[in-house]
């Protein structure tokens, strides 16, 4: 496993290359759930992918940056995937959890850029749920193990915030929606996991959307012949 | 992070304030920094340091120096005004995230640092936004709370069919990414201070030239090829995310503090195009409004005198 260092503004990111393709090039990005890192090597669940695999550690994650004060929102993790898919190229994005949130942003954010993105369970999947609740102004504090001079991830702001950070269904179905109306292909999110909270019900009933085995999600987009998005 | 080495030194305070004037302003007495988590604030305080403390929290893309003509009359009343520059904005320093969540902790820091359990807290546009979410939060330490054009109305936004709101988001999305993407190596343009007064007028339209160029010299820096703003290159006007206005508007009614709610009824470029009728329908008994003919969105800057009385009537 050999790690890329990319600047997002003022924060480092650790993008993981996984492994070399195997005859294809079509390359997949792992995005890890809430409080997890990059795994050390491709999982045993992905191995089918002939591609190469990469892996991203979100900021305040793994071997990326910890800012200082937190201030997470999925929108700047989308930009970190952003900021990935700019050094890879076009890729298919597979998630867990919270990671599974932010391919969904990224698949319609960067449609042009995301051949399929695939939603599977994982920590960090139903975030502060639909809609706001008591306002809390929490303040994390850190473990004794965890007070030095290194910050340590993952970082407990990240925890708290994109924990409880609200995921509206009606947001959620925007992006499937710019996913479908500019990606150029017939079904640009699979769901393949079991646990449905409001926004991921919501997203699955779209056009769109496939639900699938992880296996057969692999498969369809590892065959896509990318043609050109429509220009917008 | 913390303040950097090459930040620009801090906008001046009374005593250094030199020839920078405008009529009723008045820089304040003390400059002082917090840190808030490893992001250091530049904290502001007019009047008495003995007097009892209130909070002023400034809208998005200001900086505590737009309260140099109201603060002075709060404090002249008795109050020790303690204000600060939100994070990225004035002389705070530029940190790598901003979240409402994160803004809402830093006020909670600057609070703390007043020694009061327990303030009044006034703020404008989006800093009378996060104080009501502050007295929601944490009523115990908010005595007292107002809100200068400071409530969203959610009848106020555009509806648009769905296939242009489509296009419409496709262009936001794509935008900002871009924006990200090249956000690490952007600086602000330079100029001359008529020139930063200029650019200023896109969100200050209603505001005198005479008080845009009062603000250069306090919310921008001078290096050898002119004046530059201050605030982070990294922020962007506009955005999207799931927040929408209502939500702000329903914590509201839940108050049990003493609430003002002032709203200036002229259409401003910086304005939320609030309704009356929304911030009726949301009062919390006992509350009182106050809607203004003839005033837009940056009501403390156009009328500080009448703003300061109903302030001082609310808390005094």
């Amino acid at each position: 496993m050999t790690v890329v260092y990319l600047q997002h503004v003022n924060t480092k990111l650790a993008l993981h290359s996984l492994r070399d393709g195997r005859g294809s090039d079509r390359a997949l990005l792992f995005l890890h759930g809430l409080g997890e890192r990059t795994p050390a090597s491709v999982p045993a669940y992905l191995d089918a992918w002939a591609g190469p695999v990469w892996g991203l550690d979100f900021t305040g994650h793994g071997a990326s940056a910890v800012p200082a004060g937190g201030g997470y929102t999925a929108e700047i993790l989308m930009a970190d995937v952003d900021h990935a898919l700019a050094h890879i190229g076009e890729a298919t994005v597979f998630g867990r959890g919270l990671g599974a949130y932010i391919a969904l942003l990224i698949a319609g954010g960067r449609p042009g850029l995301v051949t399929g993105a695939i939603l599977d369970d994982g920590p960090g999947l139903a975030g502060g749920g639909p809609s706001p609740t008591s306002p809390v102004a929490v303040r994390p504090v850190k473990a004794a193990a965890e007070q030095g001079a290194d910050p340590i991830t993952p970082d407990g702001y990240a925890l708290v915030e994109l924990g409880r950070d609200v995921r509206p269904a009606d947001y959620a179905t925007l992006y499937v929606r710019q996913a479908l109306q500019f990606s150029g292909l017939d079904g640009p999110i699979s769901v393949v996991g079991v646990v449905r909270p409001p926004w991921l019900t919501a997203v699955a009933e779209e056009t769109g959307v496939v639900s699938s085995t992880l296996p057969e999600a692999l498969a369809r987009y590892a065959q896509i012949e990318r043609v050109e998005p429509p220009q917008v | 992070m913390l303040q950097p080495a090459d930040a620009p030194p801090p906008a001046p305070t009374r005593a250094n304030a030199g020839d920078l004037a405008y009529p009723g302003a008045r820089r304040p007495d003390r400059f002082r920094r917090v840190d808030a988590a490893g992001v250091s604030l530049a904290v502001w305080e007019w009047g008495d340091a003995d007097a009892p403390p209130v909070l002023f929290a400034h809208g998005g893309f200001d900086f505590a120096g737009t309260y140099d003509t109201l603060a002075p009359l709060v404090a002249d009343a008795g109050f020790r005004v303690v204000s600060w520059d939100q994070r990225g904005h004035g002389d705070s320093s530029h940190a790598e995230l901003y979240s409402w969540e994160a803004d809402l902790r830093d006020a909670l820091a600057v609070l703390d640092s007043t020694g009061a359990r327990s303030l009044p807290v006034v703020g404008h546009s989006k800093g009378g936004a996060l104080m009501l979410q502050l007295a929601d939060a944490q009523p115990h330490r908010v005595s007292h709370l107002v809100n200068l054009d400071g409530l969203p109305s959610a009848r106020s936004w555009p509806d648009v069919p769905e296939h242009h709101r489509t296009r419409m988001l496709n262009g936001e999305l794509s935008g900002w990414l871009d924006h990200r993407r090249k956000a690490a190596t952007k600086v602000r343009r330079p100029g001359t201070i008529e020139e930063l007064a200029d650019r200023r007028r896109l969100m200050n339209a209603r505001l005198s030239q005479e008080w845009l160029r009062y603000l250069v010299p306090i919310g921008a820096f001078q290096r050898p090829d002119g004046w530059r703003w201050k605030i982070d290159p990294s922020m962007r006007m506009g955005g999207f995310g799931p927040w929408r206005p209502e939500w702000s508007m329903a914590r509201l009614p839940s108050l049990g503090m003493p609430v003002l709610c002032v709203l200036g009824l002229e259409p401003d470029s910086m304005g939320w195009g609030t309704l009356q009728e929304d911030i009726e329908a949301n009062l919390p008994a006992g509350a009182r409004f106050v809607p203004l003919e003839g005033i837009g969105h940056f009501v403390h800057i156009e009328q500080p005198e009448v703003i300061a009385s109903l302030i001082l009537e609310t808390i005094g």
